[in-house]
């Protein structure tokens, strides 16, 4: 695996910059069913296709952004922090147990 | 000597002369020499033994692509002695070879060969019996393999920098189509980076009269702005990333497009005996020739398929040598413009003729011509002719193997009887002879061509770039014909019994070797391949790949098409593994105090990245004085942040299970860190500095994983919250013990009386002069005060400390006491007593989950079902009688005898006079003066459960 990716402040860097935060899914608004926690703490969607995804700047600013990235082919088509990011801010969303 | 008077664009400085020894003899060569060249030039032709049969061998290509001329220089072995130039004192020694480079016994596997070293042969033989494969390792291992390794570690490794560079446009290859190429995007405004494998760009040109055309080429485009690595072969293609290695530095470099400039690679011929000394191919030939000025012979017969022989015939007669026939396959080639050429310059011309064996015993002595039939036996008449030169050409093949793993296919050129790159649309152009564009005018075209192509599809340069393009697109439809190459037998023979014909002489793998493998059953290229080795050598297949794919076709009655060639990989180029792997890197972080720490005679050991004392040589002794008088440890290692900002609060209590937003400003509160599965993460102190400011440490080895956790979050919620990493920044020591509070009030104005400053209070306070906030917490259970300050200030802090507390005993205590007094008040320690099963609730710690907060927060949903389901082991604390301690990790057993929990911390402690420890236990047993079973090491050891500290169980002493 190699490529670039565009961290918001710093630029455009080996991916090998950055830490992976995996997929962007959401996390439960109210209390959760016992299905839906499990879903929500264990399951991805993994999808062979276009992704929205965390990334942090490991070795950079630190920062975690979102990117959208198409995992067959590893080509990037955006990056931007959660506020910039662009449709509707997907506030709330799940994160994978271990930090990067 | 050999070496010719001076010659037009001879890459050697005359008047500067160098010593090197080659094994122990001095050997002088002129700057600018490589190591084979100066000695060709004093008059060796034997540079190195062959890998299997240790045949003796010379350079053919004097370009350092094979393995013939590997040496070992100055302890680092497989360099190749045709490209590495001379230095002053390089020590120099033949390798693969005993006792010498011209007797090496080991000959004897060639001579009596034949039946005893078929492919497999290793396989096949010294499986039985089994028991001896020891013994046959140990033998085996004493012949194979090439050179040694230096003996010590510190001679093995040496630096390497990785750079990183990004550009628009890297061209591969510095011959008239790279440089070319590289100059027309660079003079479109492109970042051009240039990479070439050779002291200096030019390529093949350099050698065959076009010297000076691609010297002012090279100055042209260093004019133009390409950063020109020279010295620097591509490795392979990796995702659009070329690592380039040069020398000490490995460049990664990440171009937006890519001109594929590698060129064409001359094939030698497969004949009787094709690998004695003295057979070169005619570029190498050349080259020795045209760069070194060293007459590569004194009498030369030249066997070639198509043009490239006849050019050579009549440079090597201008450098001196007598021509005394040239062979030509093309039975037309004495009608060709260059055929009547040579024959007018008086040489002898054979056409439809090719040579069939090299004569001679350690070197050429003469070459066997004849007419062959299409399977390439010899059919009329053979002709001797004595010559000490053999000067080969079997055409060209495409550099293609950096295209190929780019993502171009290979396609059988039949025309041209060569595989050819076939580029799909991707980010990558071809130009030069690897393009088929081999003369050096079209070769000039094509690589402008593909400049502009780079630069055009990159958006660059405009309308002019794109009008230039055209141009040059129309130049390149009009160019003439390549001339006509004859394609080769696949293996041309005598008839007349011995002698091997080799396809490939890195791995020692003859014509014969391929008809074996196929007879097998290995009959598909990637099979033999692998079964024979063939190509997988150090020239990566540059000299083999055709003439094996030719060999299998003939044996197997297929066509090449159809045979089809094996994938091509990385590295493209041989590499030392230590270029790749980088140099060494195991950071060690170390306290602002560690310096006195060793003074103090810690014994000190890894913690995780950090290096820390683990105590000072008396572990229980150290821990004694903090219960009676005072002790003081670094504990700068603890991750600490600053939380500040309007909404830090809330913010904390949504990542704490229990309430943050109400500590009062001055107040310290215990926080678990959970997953959204409910696990404990991390655990550490929260202290309120302000409203809007808190100040969170983190266990030593969770700090950088915390961080990373916040920010994430922060990220994610949006809030109105600044985080600072601080753990670097500050250092920490806490002071403990009975008389730590005369100790410190001694050094600070502030009030640090029992009433001044109590339990769990945090105080921003002058102390020796320094600004600190100290913490009264009381991790080891005694009265104790953490002192966080700016780490520049730690080691004086440290020693005023230390100064102050002398007179009331004061003394250093380091890791393993601490443990053992967290220990004594069942303090636990997150990843020692936790994993990533445990709850808070399993951990003996319910209290810390509020779950009648308000609000939402981490790991909520998965703690109130955890209070539904209860966890069937529970943490506790357990003690034994005064004697062995269980390990760490012993199990816990149930009735029946079958394991049902473990230990999880384990210490003798003084203080208690007792063994105590932690475990995980069934939940049933987890009440004070219940008994469990302990197993460790065939014993077992009855235990009593204790769920309350052993040591000051009521707290008081923390509180005092």
């Amino acid at each position: 695996m190699s490529f670039l990716l565009t961290c918001p402040h710093c630029g455009s860097r080996e991916v090998t910059d950055f830490g992976f935060g995996g997929e962007v899914s959401s996390r439960p608004k109210g209390r959760p069913s016992r299905r839906e926690l499990n879903e929500y703490a264990y399951f991805r969607r993994n999808v062979a296709g276009i992704q929205r995804e965390w990334w942090v700047h490991r070795s950079g600013c630190g920062a975690w952004f979102l990117a959208e990235r198409d995992t067959r082919t590893n080509e990037v088509h955006w990056t931007a922090t959660p506020q910039d990011a662009p449709g509707a801010p997907d506030r709330g969303s799940s994160h994978v147990e271990g930090a990067p | 000597m050999t070496r010719l008077d001076p010659r037009p664009g001879e890459r050697i400085d005359r008047s500067r002369t160098i010593t090197f020894t080659f094994d122990g003899k001095p050997v002088e060569a002129f700057a600018g020499d490589t190591i084979a060249s100066a000695l060709y030039a004093g008059g060796r032709r034997i540079f190195s033994r062959s890998f299997k049969y240790h045949r003796p061998r010379g350079e053919m290509d004097w370009a350092g692509q094979g393995a013939s001329s590997l040496v070992q220089v100055d302890g680092a072995p497989g360099i190749r002695a045709s490209s590495e130039v001379v230095r002053d004192g390089m020590v120099v020694e033949h390798q693969n070879a005993w006792p010498s480079l011209d007797f090496d016994v080991m000959r004897m596997s060639d001579i009596a060969g034949g039946p005893f070293t078929p492919p497999g042969f290793y396989y096949k033989t010294f499986k039985w019996p089994r028991r001896a494969w020891p013994l046959y390792e140990r033998a085996l291992r004493g012949v194979a393999g090439l050179g040694r390794l230096p003996e010590r570690q510190d001679d093995r490794e040496w630096r390497t920098e990785y750079r990183r560079r990004h550009c628009d446009v890297l061209v591969i290859g510095g011959g008239i189509a790279g440089l070319s190429a590289a100059i027309a995007a660079a003079r479109q405004g492109a970042d051009v980076v240039l990479a070439d494998d050779d002291v200096e760009p030019g390529g093949a040109q350099l050698a065959e009269g076009g010297h000076e055309r691609v010297r002012a080429l090279a100055e042209e485009a260093r004019a133009a702005g390409v950063e020109v690595l020279s010295n620097a072969p591509a490795l392979g293609f990796y995702d659009g990333l070329v690592p380039i290695w040069q020398g000490d530095t490995l460049h990664q470099v990440r171009a937006r497009r890519h001109v594929a400039a590698t060129g064409a690679i001359e094939q030698p011929l497969v004949f009787k005996d094709n690998d004695l000394p003295g057979v070169m191919m005619t570029g190498g030939a050349r080259r020795l020739a045209a760069l070194w000025a060293v007459r590569p012979g004194t009498t030369a017969v030249i066997s070639t398929t198509g043009d490239r022989g006849l050019d050579a015939a009549l440079a090597l007669r201008e450098a001196g040598v007598e021509i005394a026939a040239i062979a030509d396959l093309r039975p037309d080639a004495a009608d060709r413009e260059l055929g009547a050429a040579v024959q007018a310059a008086g040489i002898r011309l054979l056409a439809g003729m090719t040579v069939v064996r090299a004569l001679g015993r350690n070197g050429v002595a003469g070459a066997v011509l004849a007419r062959v039939d299409p399977t390439g036996k010899a059919t009329g008449t053979l002709e001797e002719i004595p010559c000490d030169l053999l000067a080969v050409s079997g055409g060209t093949a495409p550099a293609t193997s950096l295209l190929l793993q780019s993502g171009a296919k290979a396609r059988y050129d039949a025309a041209t009887s060569r595989f050819l790159a076939e580029l799909g649309d991707g980010v990558v152009h071809a130009a030069g002879a690897v393009a088929g564009h081999e003369d050096a005018d079209a070769a000039a075209v094509s690589g402008t061509a593909a400049g502009l192509d780079a630069v055009v599809a990159l958006g660059l340069g405009g309308a002019t770039a794109k009008r230039e393009l055209t141009n040059e697109r129309k130049r390149l439809d009009v160019l003439p014909p390549q001339s006509p190459v004859a394609a080769p037998p696949a293996y041309a023979r005598d008839g007349r019994r011995g002698g091997k014909a080799f396809v490939d002489l890195d791995e020692d793998i003859s014509a014969k070797d391929i008809a074996y493998a196929v007879a097998e059953g290995y009959d598909s290229i990637e099979l033999s391949k692998r079964y024979t080795t063939v190509t997988m050598g150090p020239s990566q297949g540059r000299h083999s790949q055709l003439a094996s794919i030719r060999v299998l076709a003939a044996v197997t009655g297929r066509s090449l098409d159809d045979v089809g060639i094996t994938t091509a990989r990385p590295p493209w180029s041989t590499v030392p593994m230590g270029a790749l792997a980088g140099r060494p890197f195991e950071p060690a972080k170390r306290s602002a105090v560690h310096g006195r720490h060793r003074e103090l005679g810690a014994n000190v050991k890894w913690a995780g990245d950090w290096r820390r004392a683990y105590d000072y040589g008396d572990p229980e002794g150290e821990a004694k004085a903090v219960h009676d008088a005072a002790g003081l440890i670094d504990v700068s290692t603890l991750g600490k942040l600053l939380v500040r900002g309007p909404d830090a609060g809330a913010f904390l209590d949504r990542l704490y299970p229990n309430r943050v937003s109400n500590l009062k400003p001055g107040r310290i509160r215990y926080g678990v860190l959970t997953s959204e599965t409910g696990r404990i993460t991390d655990d550490g102190t929260i202290a309120r500095l302000d409203d809007d400011s808190f100040y969170v440490t983190t266990t030593s080895s969770g700090a950088g994983a915390v961080y990373n956790w916040f920010t994430w979050w922060l990220a994610d919620w949006g809030m109105r919250v600044h985080i600072t990493d601080v753990t670097q920044a500050s250092a920490a020591m806490n002071l403990a013990g009975p008389r730590s509070r005369e100790i410190l009030q001694s050094l600070t104005d502030a009030d640090m009386s029992a009433d001044g400053m109590t339990y769990l209070d945090a105080l921003p306070a002058q102390v020796a002069g320094v600004s600190c906030l100290v913490l009264r917490i009381g991790f080891t259970g005694e009265l104790g005060y953490e002192i966080h300050c700016p780490a520049p200030h730690a080691q004086d802090l440290w020693d005023a400390v230390m100064q102050a507390g002398a007179e009331h005993g004061i003394r250093p205590f380091g890791l393993e006491p601490q443990r053992i007094l967290r220990l004594q008040k069942l303090h636990i320690l997150v990843g020692q007593d936790t994993d990533s099963e445990s709850t808070p609730f399993g951990a003996a710690m319910p209290w810390i989950v509020k779950l009648d907060k308000e609000d939402d927060f981490i790991g909520r949903w998965a703690l109130e079902r955890a209070v539904e389901h209860p966890a069937s082991t529970a943490l506790v604390g357990f003690s034994l009688p005064d004697g062995d301690v269980p390990a760490e990790g012993a199990a816990v057993l149930d009735e029946g005898g079958a394991p049902i929990g473990q230990v999880t911390s384990a210490r003798h402690s003084r203080q208690v006079g007792k063994v105590i420890g932690m475990a995980w236990v069934p939940s049933a047993q987890a009440e004070d003066g219940a008994q469990v079973t302990i197993s460790y090491d065939g014993r077992t050891y009855d235990a009593t459960v204790q769920t309350s500290p052993f040591h000051d169980p009521e707290g008081t002493l923390v509180r005092s």
